[in-house]
């Protein structure tokens, strides 16, 4: 399997994120905003970074590069896309997700380790995941407070599309393990079809045991056991 | 051109000096000349008070590649074709009166100095002073100045990992931001920033020039006033995202198309004067700049401004001529606006025109000679006074247990995770050791070997004794490094003292250099690089001096590096000293300053005996012997063993060491030269001892690591209780008022 790597201008997760795909034997190629081509088997990634310096509104003006409405049509054909943290808030601002990310709780920027704890056990993301513990995501944000309507909430509860709430590392979801006062703790959500993840945690940067963890692999795993790839 | 008292002024240059330009032009210079020569004649470019004083400095080693100042950064060969550059400069006068802008602009001028040199930034370290946070004005500055780093540092994908803050009231109203970057790469992406070949192209890429900034480097030239509000346009305003996109490109310039260029240089303090003229110095060329092909963002600006401009994110290639157009469309590719205005001339001479008209000719060479005034410097009778307090003459502490608790919460000796928490450390996916250890590691991708950094400087010593200070700020600079089990390398230096020409200010700065240059010759410890920031002067008087020290060490195997954190069961010895400490330890400590609110004495440093104690850390650790590892500094030893307890989350069964006649001086006085290790067992324990006794370094053996309670000497805290204190510390501080 390979891996398509978005980078737009002010990424900074895109060599993290080619870095934490070698990892699990996943090949990536980088691919510039102003492209437009998208293998239809690639695992298309949005990481995370300051896109277009997050002016006007975090991933607001890259909803509108040239490879995003190769993104749609990716998604739209089945195709797997992940948001990572601004990936995230550029799905959200694309309409590929609903919600919306606001700033944190806090007021601040906030770099610290989480756990998140799968809710969704079924998508190509996270069905290897075991939904009776936290996994180890560092978060980096300031804007990372997941928001949505009350109908909007429920269907995403009703239909199995929370991917991941903050929790501990035991898999209690807790108020106090909120790290940016997202609704219901939520850390990451999935489309209708389940093909398209957008999370605000940085799996990528758990990804190995010289960095302290390597829970993020999970995510990778996932993905490849989906396509039939053993690891 | 006749020149009055104010245009003077404005450029911040003597009657005396301007009669020295004179002379060496053989006329009166024009009005562009005059703003040129002042902006690199004065301290913040030209050094010209402490540049007499660099002759000190001990500037080659094993690992050295360049000579301080002859490139924007210092570079440490860290073998097998890697190198690492790094550098820390000073932003203090803009964060004084912005602090948001003053600190992000700092970090982003830190970085251009990296990546002009061809390395790829991939950590930053803020050395930060404030005045006491009691105040609300310097919290307000506090807040700004963390709020503007991460702002910036954010933005770029760069990873904060390090760096200190202290409180003192003598940095009210003008605090210190020293930001230091670091850069790793392959030796043969290395670039120069020199403009070479006559007839080559000088291309400016970047953000667009506007009146921003005009005079900063005049202005970090002098005192702070009432007035200095005045000067907010001297400050300049950041764009992280332009910075990232001009990062970007220039190391991907460096790492694939390095043939196409001649010379990279950043634009920083005096603009474009500065890099140009640097430039055509170091390759003893010539340069042109016509400043009608400058880009501009604001209307109307005549030559002198465009020349003397700070706008940020702003880098000046000289590409190889018939490589122009493919570094143009390279730039293009990365959105970045890139245009020819100027080239380099084999005349000697920096020509400026506006179009047809001449407005500046002069020789290169004069902007690099700045007037130089060694310091006239005289011992205050003050130091007698404060080096005669004996800190003997207070009472001993009465109950040691609340101490530590208070020390722990207090501003200066508080977890810093309020700070670092807003910063991201973790891109980039090479931070192996966070912030919150003693220094931060950063992992060479692609092989064994890492880069350990830390900055440090306790002020207070160097107010008590400059050449002592300066000695042990390097001294726990490399402790700290050592501390994680790398080999002290290089250091960069950032000279934060007051108005140099006050005789007391360069008696400060003269002894400070001598201390730091003896310091880093014993230690091994080259200054690979530097920036000196003078006229840190409110009307409340100087700050004490603070010559930060920027360390990096080497690290060959990343897979065993030593953080503070022992293991349950660990042994915990102290290495360098006894625990019994005479009362005159207390000197400059966090104790003095809590407790007694003073600050005397006379603090000392055995140069041989903390190369001996660092060598048999390093020495122990190669060996295996060591599961963590801890320096000793500011709140002395029940402080750094809570700190590993709290790291832990474990206890010390050490009740019964004795701790001597003064238990403040045991407890909490600073002796350098001092280390806390863990091993797993006796065994290791017996072969540290061993290995000391060779080394003729006292070691105590001070108890396990179990319970949840810290347990030292007359000292009983909980674990609970400990943590809290120093996990909140900070942020109370910050919320008073």
């Amino acid at each position: 399997m390979r891996a398509a790597v978005l980078v737009f201008p002010g990424t900074w997760s895109d060599n993290d994120c080619v870095w934490a795909l070698s990892q699990v034997g996943i090949e990536s190629r980088k691919v510039w905003h102003r492209e437009t081509h998208l293998e239809p088997d690639e695992l298309v990634v949005l990481p995370g970074g300051f896109s277009y310096g997050d002016y006007l509104r975090t991933g607001a003006i890259a909803r509108f590069a040239p490879i995003m409405e190769s993104v749609q049509c990716h998604a739209e054909a089945g195709g797997l896309v992940i948001g990572i943290c601004n990936g995230f808030q550029i799905l959200c601002e694309a309409h590929l997700l609903p919600g919306a990310l606001v700033r944190n709780e806090s007021l601040q920027f906030r770099c610290t380790d989480t756990y998140c704890v799968p809710v969704n056990t079924t998508s190509p993301f996270t069905r290897g995941l075991d939904a009776s513990r936290g996994y180890l995501f560092p978060i980096s944000h300031g804007e990372g407070r997941y928001v949505a309507d009350e109908p909007t909430l429920r269907m995403l509860e009703d239909t199995d599309r929370v991917a991941f709430r903050y929790g501990t590392a035991d898999g209690r979801v807790t108020a106090e393990a909120n790290p940016n006062g997202s609704m219901k703790n939520i850390a990451g959500i999935l489309n209708e079809r389940g093909n398209v993840l957008g999370m605000m945690p940085h799996p990528e940067r758990s990804c190995e045991p010289l960095l302290g963890n390597d829970d993020g692999n999970a995510i990778w795993r996932s993905v490849l056991a989906s396509v039939g790839v053993r690891t | 051109m006749p020149v009055d008292d104010r245009a003077l002024q404005q450029v911040a240059m003597s009657r005396e000096e301007y009669r020295r330009l004179v002379e060496m032009l053989d006329r009166e210079p024009t009005e562009v000349e005059l703003g040129m020569t002042g902006a690199l004649w004065s301290e913040h470019c030209g050094y010209k008070h402490s540049r007499p004083l660099f002759h000190y400095f001990p500037t080659t080693g094993p690992f050295v590649l360049t000579k301080v100042g002859e490139e924007n950064a210092g570079a440490i060969d860290l073998g097998d074709g890697w190198v690492c550059v790094f550098k820390m400069e000073s932003h203090n006068h803009p964060s004084a009166l912005e602090p948001y802008e003053g600190a992000a602009t700092g970090v982003g001028g830190i970085l251009r100095d990296i990546f002009a040199m061809g390395m790829r930034p991939v950590a930053l370290l803020d050395s930060l002073r404030f005045g006491p946070l009691t105040d609300r004005n310097n919290r307000r500055l506090f807040r700004g100045v963390v709020a503007g780093i991460g702002g910036y540092g954010n933005c770029v994908g760069v990873p904060t990992v390090g760096g200190e803050v202290q409180m003192d009231a003598s940095y009210s109203g003008n605090p210190l931001v020293n930001a230091m970057a670091i850069g790793i790469g392959r030796r043969e992406h290395l670039l120069s920033a020199a403009a070479r070949g006559i007839g080559n192209p000088l291309v400016l890429v970047g953000a667009d020039t506007g009146r921003d900034g005009i005079h900063g480097a005049t202005f970090a030239s002098v005192e702070l006033s009432e007035g200095s509000d005045e000067h907010r346009p001297a400050v300049q305003v950041g764009n992280p995202f332009m910075e990232k996109l001009l990062m970007e490109a220039c190391c991907e310039l460096a790492e694939q198309h390095g043939d196409w260029i001649e010379g990279l240089q950043d634009l920083g303090a005096a603009g474009l004067t500065s890099s140009s003229v640097e430039a055509a110095n170091r390759a003893g060329t010539g340069i042109e700049i016509d400043i009608s092909l400058v880009p501009r963002r604001a209307q109307g600006m005549n030559a002198y401004e465009v020349m003397l401009s700070e706008s940020q994110e702003r880098m000046l290639v000289i590409p190889k001529a018939e490589h122009l157009d493919d570094v143009l469309a390279h730039f293009r590719h990365w959105e970045l606006h890139a245009d020819v205005v100027g080239h380099v001339t084999d005349d000697q001479m920096a020509t400026i025109r506006d179009g047809a008209t001449v407005v500046a000719r002069m020789p290169v060479g004069i902007f690099g000679d700045p007037p130089q005034y060694p310091p006239a410097g005289q011992r205050p009778a003050s130091l007698d006074r404060l080096q005669a307090v004996d800190p003997g003459a207070q009472p001993d502490v009465v109950d040691p247990s609340a101490t530590l608790l208070r020390l722990l919460g207090s501003e200066n000796l508080a977890s810093r995770r309020w700070i670092y928490r807003q910063y991201d450390h973790m891109v980039q996916n090479n931070t192996i050791i966070r912030p919150g250890g003693d220094a931060a590691v950063i992992r060479v991708r692609g092989t064994s070997k890492g880069v350990a950094a830390s900055t440090d400087c306790n002020g207070r010593f160097l107010a008590l004794d400059p050449r002592t200070g300066a000695a042990m700020a390097v001294a726990e600079a490399a402790r700290n490094v050592v501390a994680t089990g790398a080999t002290p390398a290089a250091l960069t230096d950032c000279l934060n003292f007051g108005n140099p020409e006050k005789p007391d200010v360069a008696y400060q700065l003269e002894e400070a250099i001598i201390g730091l240059s003896e310091a880093a010759r014993v230690l091994n410890t080259p200054v690979i690089s530097g920036n000196a920031s003078l006229y840190n002067e409110t009307p409340g008087g100087a700050i004490i001096p603070t010559p930060g020290i920027g360390m990096v060490g080497v690290i060959q195997d990343i897979e065993g590096c030593l953080t503070i954190a022992p293991c349950e069961g660990d042994l915990l010895l102290l290495i360098g000293a006894a625990v019994e400490q005479p009362a005159s330890r207390l000197a400059g400590s966090e104790y003095q300053h809590v407790v007694h609110e003073t600050l005397g004495g006379l603090p000392s440093i055995d140069l041989d005996l903390e190369a001996r104690v660092q060598r048999l850390v390093l020495d122990a650790h190669a060996r295996g012997l060591l599961s963590a590892a801890h320096d000793l500094a500011d709140g002395g030893l029940a402080v750094a063993v809570a700190e590993m307890c709290i790291a832990a989350g474990r206890g010390i069964a050490a009740a019964g060491v004795e701790v001597g006649p003064r238990l403040d001086a045991a407890l909490f006085g600073e002796a350098p030269s001092r280390f806390l290790v863990a091993v797993r067992d006796t065994a290791a324990a017996a072969s540290v001892v061993d290995l000391a006794s060779l080394a003729a370094v006292p070691v105590v053996d001070l108890g396990h690591i179990r319970g949840d309670t810290i347990a030292l000497g007359p000292i009983a805290v909980s674990v609970a209780a400990a943590s809290g204190e120093w996990e909140t510390g900070l942020e109370r501080a910050l919320a008073e008022g």
